[in-house]
């Protein structure tokens, strides 16, 4: 693969960051350094702070230490929706969608940061709002077939199975049109063919869009298939930040997880 | 020749558009029609056309409580005090400085909208219960500025308040009022319509339906929230203004706490989260004591040892009959005609 897609900049970095709950340290001193356009896994046992630190990256949670930065401004102590609106979209381990609201009113929803008109033009509907409903609804379409959940596309979410809800969830993130897009989990229960579907969309947003992805993933083969680079957690801490290669010579990781490996790790 | 079965859309302006089908279209201008045509046929009784006024006015507060509530799952208790400060405000106005009634209708619904909003500030901490509790705290704080600041609300004397006019036509009676009545509850339905179906609308819904995904998308949930309080309240006062121009006279009574209990009951009947529903509960609502008055009349006065019985029995069929409703409609008058609808657009195939 061509890796010349990939800029030299970290795009987002975090620094020192910790983050605890009572007494239990989710993360300690967790430093991290993302660059544009790479695709960026973050891997580690259940319970390891993955989920944690999305969480801390997209303003849910704020950490008691550190910093994050993206594209060079401090977004550590902003609001979640700030953080939307300057571009970074995810997804969640347990699906986040509006269960009760069709496939195309969860990404209209997506599109909420980028629709302009004001109140008044939507309690009109007329001129300018009217035309710029119908340009996202264009943009959303758009998505939907890159997707290829047309078929799906007036479905009530709820109704939907696992592997096509966690699907949803991906699109209405891509209809923010983020610069880095945070997927947790995103093959957790799916079958072999959603499992590949759902790779090649990740490639296709990533080198056809220019995409930053960072990925949560379980799934080794594909971790190491798919990343440009991977950070390692483990009891909050980082172990190991590289590239594929460099992180299966680690020698903490070898000692952390080879010996009482499966074979879930480090490839199969 | 391809048989068209089912609706297709061939663009995506045909596919947002609020009435779908040349037949619903149809069904729309049959309604304009009777709409127009009822004060005419019913002109001669005041009393219909008194029901009629006070529909068409209570559809437009309905409206703005089913955008809170309904649409945005933020409950009010609030709502019958914040249509009273649209009416004290709209009377006072007027009374005090001459502005013309449109002036007044609309700065109401301003001003309501500004208290509106400030009551719903708690809204940011607070959900559910709480927030309830947090409502009916301003209905109180309100009700009890409309008992006692005398200078302003004529306190529980009343505030005398002369009838609407509109360059020099006055609607002065249930006649005429029916007109002013209708243009404002239409505009009302079409404005209420269209924030659902647009940016606004999703995201109240966003908020209602799962908060942390509305954040996840951009949505900044309490600037939403407010502009829901907003709307709502602004819906509520322009409603107000129109009750209180149209009857003449309020006094705090008109807006106590039992008000809010009935707009809560209109739109949960009608179907939370429906603008057609709205209407069906606010007619449900508004028309229920007048049928059971039109029953228990004649059994009463051929009963005459009836009449205390009735008095006492009509609250509580009031409230049976909305506790049915909830336990046998949970999904509100508008659900049940949608499946009505559903039923008989593909009779008779209907499996
Ligand atoms: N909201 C929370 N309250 C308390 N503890 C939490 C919370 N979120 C995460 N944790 C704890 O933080 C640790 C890391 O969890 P998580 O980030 O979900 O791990 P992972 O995604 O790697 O499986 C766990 O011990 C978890 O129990
Ligand atoms: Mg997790």
């Amino acid at each position: 693969m061509v890796k010349n897609r990939v800029g030299d900049e970290a795009i987002l970095k975090g620094e020192e960051i910790t983050l605890s709950f009572g007494g239990i340290s989710a993360l300690m001193g967790v430093n991290f350094s993302v660059k544009k356009g790479e695709v960026f896994s973050i891997i580690g046992p259940n319970g390891a702070g993955k989920s944690s630190l999305y969480n801390v990256i997209n303003g849910f949670y704020h950490p008691q230490r550190g910093r994050v930065i993206f594209k060079g401004q401090e977004i550590t102590h902003m609001k979640p929706y700030e953080i939307a609106r300057l571009g970074i979209a995810r997804s969640f381990q347990n699906i986040e969608l509006f269960k009760h609201m069709s496939v195309l009113e969860n990404m209209m929803l997506g599109r909420h940061i980028h629709i302009k008109y004001g109140l008044f033009s939507s309690m009109l509907y007329f001129g300018p709002g009217r035309k710029e409903e119908v340009i996202h609804r264009k943009r959303v379409e758009d998505i939907i077939d890159f997707l290829e959940i047309e078929h799906i596309r007036k479905k009530q979410v709820g109704t939907l199975s696992y592997g096509l809800q966690k699907r949803v969830e991906m699109a209405r993130a891509l209809c923010l049109e983020p610069e880095i897009l945070l997927l947790d989990e995103p093959m957790a229960g799916m079958n072999l063919e959603e499992t590949e579907d759902m790779c090649r969309f990740i490639v296709d947003v990533n080198t056809e869009w220019g995409m930053t992805v960072l990925l949560i993933e379980h799934d080794m083969g594909v971790v190491m298939d798919m990343s440009d680079r991977l950070m390692v957690l483990d009891f909050g801490e980082s172990i190991a930040e590289g590239t594929p290669e460099e992180v299966q010579k680690n020698e903490k990781v070898a000692t952390a997880y080879l010996g009482d490996s499966d074979g879930v790790f480090l490839g199969r | 020749m391809a048989i068209k079965c089912g609706v297709y859309k061939t663009t995506y302006e045909e596919d947002e558009a609020i009435w779908q089908t040349r037949v619903s279209k149809f069904w729309i201008g049959v309604l304009i029609v009777a709409l127009l045509a009822f004060p005419f046929v019913f002109q001669g009784s005041k009393y219909l056309l008194h029901i009629a006024d006070t529909v068409l006015i209570s559809i437009i507060a309905a409206l703005g409580l089913n955008l809170l509530t309904g649409f945005t799952g933020q409950i009010s208790l609030g709502h019958g005090a914040f249509i009273g400060v649209g009416a004290y405000a709209s009377g006072y106005l007027m009374n005090q400085f001459g502005i013309p009634f449109i002036g007044c209708l609309v700065l109401a619904g301003f001003i309501t909208a500004v208290v509106g909003m400030i009551f719903g500030i708690p809204s940011l901490r607070l959900k559910g219960l709480y927030l309830a509790i947090a409502t009916l705290a301003a209905q109180v704080i309100l009700e009890f500025i409309f008992i006692r600041s005398r200078g302003v609300t004529g306190g529980s004397q009343g505030l005398l308040i002369s009838p609407a006019s509109i360059a020099g036509f006055q609607f002065d009676s249930e006649f005429k009022f029916y007109f002013l009545a209708l243009f404002f509850a239409v505009l009302a339905i079409l404005i209420a319509k269209n924030i659902v179906r647009t940016k606004p609308g999703r995201a109240f819904m966003a908020i209602r339906d799962r908060y942390i995904s509305a954040e996840i998308i951009g949505v900044p949930l309490f600037q939403y929230k407010l502009i829901a309080f907003g709307i709502s309240s602004f819906f509520a006062g322009v409603s107000g203004s129109l009750w209180a121009h149209y009857i003449g006279i309020i006094t705090p009574e008109h807006f106590n706490v039992m008000v809010s209990i009935q707009y809560l009951s209109m739109i949960i009947i009608g179907g939370l989260g429906s603008i057609y529903g709205t209407i069906l509960g606010t007619i449900f609502i508004v028309l229920l004591p007048e049928i059971l008055r039109a029953i228990s009349g004649p059994l009463s006065s051929s009963y005459p040892i009836l009449i205390d019985i009735f008095n006492a029995l009509r609250e509580g069929i009031f409230g049976l009959v909305i506790i049915l409703f909830l336990v046998f409609e949970p999904d509100g008058l508008a659900h049940r005609w949608k499946m009505i609808k559903n039923y008989w657009k593909l009779w008779p195939f209907s499996y």
